[in-house]
């Protein structure tokens, strides 16, 4: 048994405590958002947040989770209207749109630490989600976007 | 209102009369007629459906891969039938090619960038169609000639007394009517949406986590399965001991299925603990002798010995023994995989008197015949279910996935959703050819190609998978060199086909994506031989092909190509056709003394007829371009002993976002018929940003990926 809070709700699941964070996720919670890319912390497709801090799912047994707050991009806002969700949309950033969770999700922790960040900062906290679609500079650009809705005090 | 119920009332009566439109294509119509006699549904063919309350449902058939296909397709049609596209619903097609084959290829299949090139003439006719129906009925309502009625968004009006109907209201009428066989199309000039910047439809789902994907179907009592395959291609499973394996928690069934031994559980993780602990020998077979380093030797023999003829103007052999300016250079590309983000996977039910599958695929309806075939069932008793595809590229049109999903629910009478790891992707896939190129030219007193010899030495996509005959010229692997578009009084291009039984696949842009590589680094080659400009180089050879041209000028203007860069920087520029559209980029890099790439810009052009959404249109140049980065910097497969020596992302290495330069695409909207858009941004990439290397280190790249240390200064 490992307890945990998933997006404010607390929840307590019969797994191995080895089992990835990613499958309890997925499988046993079914908040299919987060994806499966590589199982071994090399695309970012299954980020998630601990306790706030960015996370491969894929590499974190549910033990490391226990007794914490996960967030996925289910929980990210109520709506789908996070500032990144919002400018996600008006940037047309998705093509097939599989790694986009965690592309969201890797910026809203970026975001959350620097609300004005810079191009070096953008790659600094993106360069570990792969886009096989190649949607890299209207990511950036959503990213600024996002941070100037935040700024505006959109939210 | 109280018209319009009366009106309803006398024409449900006569509803079976309207039973059998048809809207002059040859596509039989058995879905549509059964909706024809849903009373109040108003289905003049399989692409559209409106009800009373005008709510306007469009099919799109084209599964939706990142291209964009659920919102292009409803804005074709929504234009053409003029109905507000935020009022409209999209269904994805189920398999049923008798209605939703692509009319041109005759397959409910989608590869070669023909979702917009080949269904927009068929969907503006079919929107046209019903649009001059609503039309009709709304002229015999009112006693008016048709001639006098026309639509504004939802409705049909008629000026002159100012009277009105919507749609809605006039579906009972207009299911009675015969469907004309040649409407009249809108003008581009009214156009709301066609050429217009549409935001995506699928966006909202995608940012949310709620599209459902192949890999996130879920059916009640469904298990997950992991298949362990044979390392070595083509190798068949000699003997298995499971008995570890379904000691594993979760693990219910090992069975053996044609691809291996799935492993079938509660769960993924429990089924892929399951698969570690299974020990399988395999029978190798003959791939086992095969590596990269004897592929490469062989493809050198070849190239010594004469091809087959693939091209053969004017008299290249003698041209060239006359002697002069000659020059001679080998092109190596290896062999590369798609790397879909989303794993392969897709889950099916098989019971005694229907299958149903779930999938992320680029085929439904050779998804649909496969689950007939292992199951006996006709196709109709065989429903597919196409979900959103997490990449596409090519990958995603096989079948050895359904196979895995229908064969291990059908052994374990249970639905079962089949799920490779990214491991499983890297090693089992269909991969680009590796190929091996040796050119021959000879200039004439002004420098410009005489002759010009191509021998082109690698496998056959199309041969391999018996869609072309053995012992012919195979038209994927000479695409681009066969028809490359500079004029030479004497060509000749030759192929010989050398399959040491690597798995072929269509990767995005398929034969150009490599032989764009080769023949416009070998044109660049030229001009620089002859000390000429390579952009006024290109222009001069390309006389006969003024829709290269006209990109390739584009793309140099808007590039200011010829104006002074910083300092170590430099330019290289490329024009590929392919897939119906027409391409060219410049690429500005600048190359570190440790041979490090750095490529900063990126200026693209296409010429593709028509951009329906052009913001889309560019989003593809953008993502080709950094398939073809990927590839040029990253890409290659190696074999050993038969078995693919990469497995994951580690390896197999991906563009990131850190290395990605400035992407300017430019739309070039010639008007002509229109072309594929997903493939053509990425096969003039990778010469593009190889012929700026040489103008900034005088190296040139002949073999990719693109090899730092040989860019290294001494």
């Amino acid at each position: 048994m490992v307890s945990l809070t998933v997006n404010g709700k607390a929840q307590r699941v019969d797994v191995q405590p080895e089992m990835p964070l990613l499958w309890v996720l997925r499988e046993t919670l079914g908040l299919t958002g987060t994806k499966y890319g590589c199982g071994m912390a090399l695309c970012g497709a299954c980020t998630v947040h601990l306790d706030g801090a960015p996370v491969r799912a894929c590499v974190t047994p549910a033990s490391a989770a226990a007794g914490k707050r996960v967030t996925t991009i289910e929980g990210l806002s109520d709506k789908g209207d996070h500032p990144l969700q919002r400018a996600w949309t008006e940037v047309d950033v998705p093509q097939c749109g599989y790694c986009q969770p965690g592309q969201i999700m890797s910026a809203a922790a970026l975001l959350a630490s620097k609300p004005s960040p810079t191009d070096a900062d953008i790659d600094a906290a993106m360069a570990g989600n792969i886009c096989r679609c190649g949607t890299y500079q209207r990511i950036r650009a959503a990213i600024h976007q996002a941070a100037a809705l935040q700024k505006g005090g959109a939210r | 209102m109280k018209t319009l119920v009366s009106r309803r009332a006398l024409l449900k009566g006569g509803l079976a009369v309207g039973a059998g439109l048809t809207i002059g294509f040859p596509l039989p119509r058995r879905r549509s007629d059964a909706l024809a006699q849903t009373p109040g549904v108003f289905a003049p063919n399989q692409w559209l459906r409106i009800d009373r309350d005008g709510v306007v449902t469009i099919t799109n058939s084209v599964p939706e891969m990142g291209q964009g296909s659920l919102t292009t397709t409803p804005m074709i049609i929504a234009d053409e039938l003029d109905v507000d596209l935020d009022r409209v619903r999209v269904e994805q097609a189920p398999a049923n090619p008798a209605l939703f084959k692509n009319p041109v290829t005759g397959a409910q299949s989608y590869g070669g960038s023909r979702g917009v090139r080949d269904h927009l003439a068929m969907w503006r006719k079919a929107a046209a169609g019903a649009r001059e129906m609503l039309m009709q009925a709304a002229a015999n309502e009112w006693g008016v000639p048709v001639e006098s009625v026309e639509t504004e968004p939802n409705e049909v009006v008629h000026k002159p007394t100012g009277r009105r109907l919507l749609y809605g209201q006039l579906v009972d009428r207009a299911q009675q009517l015969p469907v004309p066989q040649d409407p009249k199309l809108k003008t581009p000039d009214k156009f709301r949406y066609i050429g217009k910047h549409v935001h995506r439809r699928d966006t909202p789902e995608k940012i949310t986590g709620r599209g459902v994907y192949g890999v996130d179907v879920v059916v009640p009592g469904m298990l997950v399965a992991s298949i362990e395959r044979c390392p070595v291609f083509g190798g068949k499973v000699k003997s298995f001991d499971a008995t570890a394996a379904k000691q594993v928690k979760g693990v219910k069934h090992v069975v053996q299925v044609s691809n291996g031994i799935a492993v079938v559980a509660d769960g993924f993780w429990s089924a892929s603990q399951g698969r570690k602990a299974l020990r399988v020998t395999w029978d190798e077979g003959p791939t086992a002798q095969v590596s990269s380093a004897m592929i490469t030797r062989e493809y050198e023999a070849a190239a010594r010995q004469p091809g087959q003829v693939a091209r053969n103007d004017g008299d290249a052999e003698k041209a060239l023994a006359a002697g002069g300016r000659v020059h001679e250079a080998v092109y190596q590309v290896p062999f590369l995989e798609h790397a879909c983000m989303e794993p392969m996977n897709a889950t099916a039910q098989v019971t005694p008197d229907a299958c149903v599958i779930w999938a992320p695929t680029q085929n439904p309806g050779g998804t649909q015949a496969t689950g007939a075939r292992l199951t006996g069932l006709p196709p109709e008793k065989v429903t597919v279910h196409t979900t959103l595809l997490g990449g596409g590229f090519g990958r995603r049109g096989e079948q050895d996935f359904i196979v895995d999903a229908v064969e291990t629910a059908k052994a374990v009478g249970a639905p079962v959703k089949v799920m490779w790891t990214r491991e499983d992707d890297l090693t089992h896939g269909f991969y680009r050819p590796a190929t091996y190129n040796l050119f021959r030219a000879a200039l004439d007193a002004n420098g410009m190609p005489a002759a010009w010899f191509t021998r082109m030495v690698g496998p056959g996509i199309l041969i391999q998978k018996g869609r072309a005959k053995a012992g012919e010229i195979d038209a994927a692997a000479v695409e681009a060199v066969r028809n490359m578009p500079y004029d030479v009084p004497n060509l000749r291009i030759e192929w010989t086909n050398k399959d040491f039984g690597i798995p072929l696949g269509f990767w995005r842009s398929v034969g150009p994506s490599q032989n764009g590589f080769i023949i416009e680094s070998f044109i660049d080659e030229l001009a620089h031989l002859a000390g000429k400009d390579p952009y006024e180089y290109r222009r001069a050879l390309l006389g006969k092909s003024p829709r290269h041209k006209g990109v390739l000028e584009l793309a140099a203007t808007k590039a200011n190509w010829g104006a002074p860069l910083p300092s170590g920087r430099g330019r290289g520029i490329a024009v590929v056709f392919s897939y119906g559209s027409y391409a060219a980029t410049v690429a500005e890099v600048s190359v570190a003394p440790d041979g490090a790439v750095r490529v900063h810009r990126l200026v693209a052009a296409i010429d593709p007829g028509i951009a329906v959404n052009p913001d889309q249109v560019k989003a593809q140049m953008e993502g080709g371009a950094v398939y073809a980065l990927t590839a040029a910097f990253y890409g290659r497969i190696t074999i050993d002993r038969g078995r693919v020596q990469q497995s994951n992302f580690h390896d197999y290495p991906m563009l990131r976002i850190n290395e990605m330069p400035v992407v300017e695409p430019h739309i070039l909207d010639s008007g002509e018929a229109p072309g594929g858009l997903g493939e053509p941004g990425v096969p003039s990439v990778a010469p593009a940003v190889c012929n700026a290397i040489y103008a900034v280190t005088g190296k040139r790249v002949r073999a990719l990926p693109i090899d730092r240390a040989q860019l290294k200064r001494a």
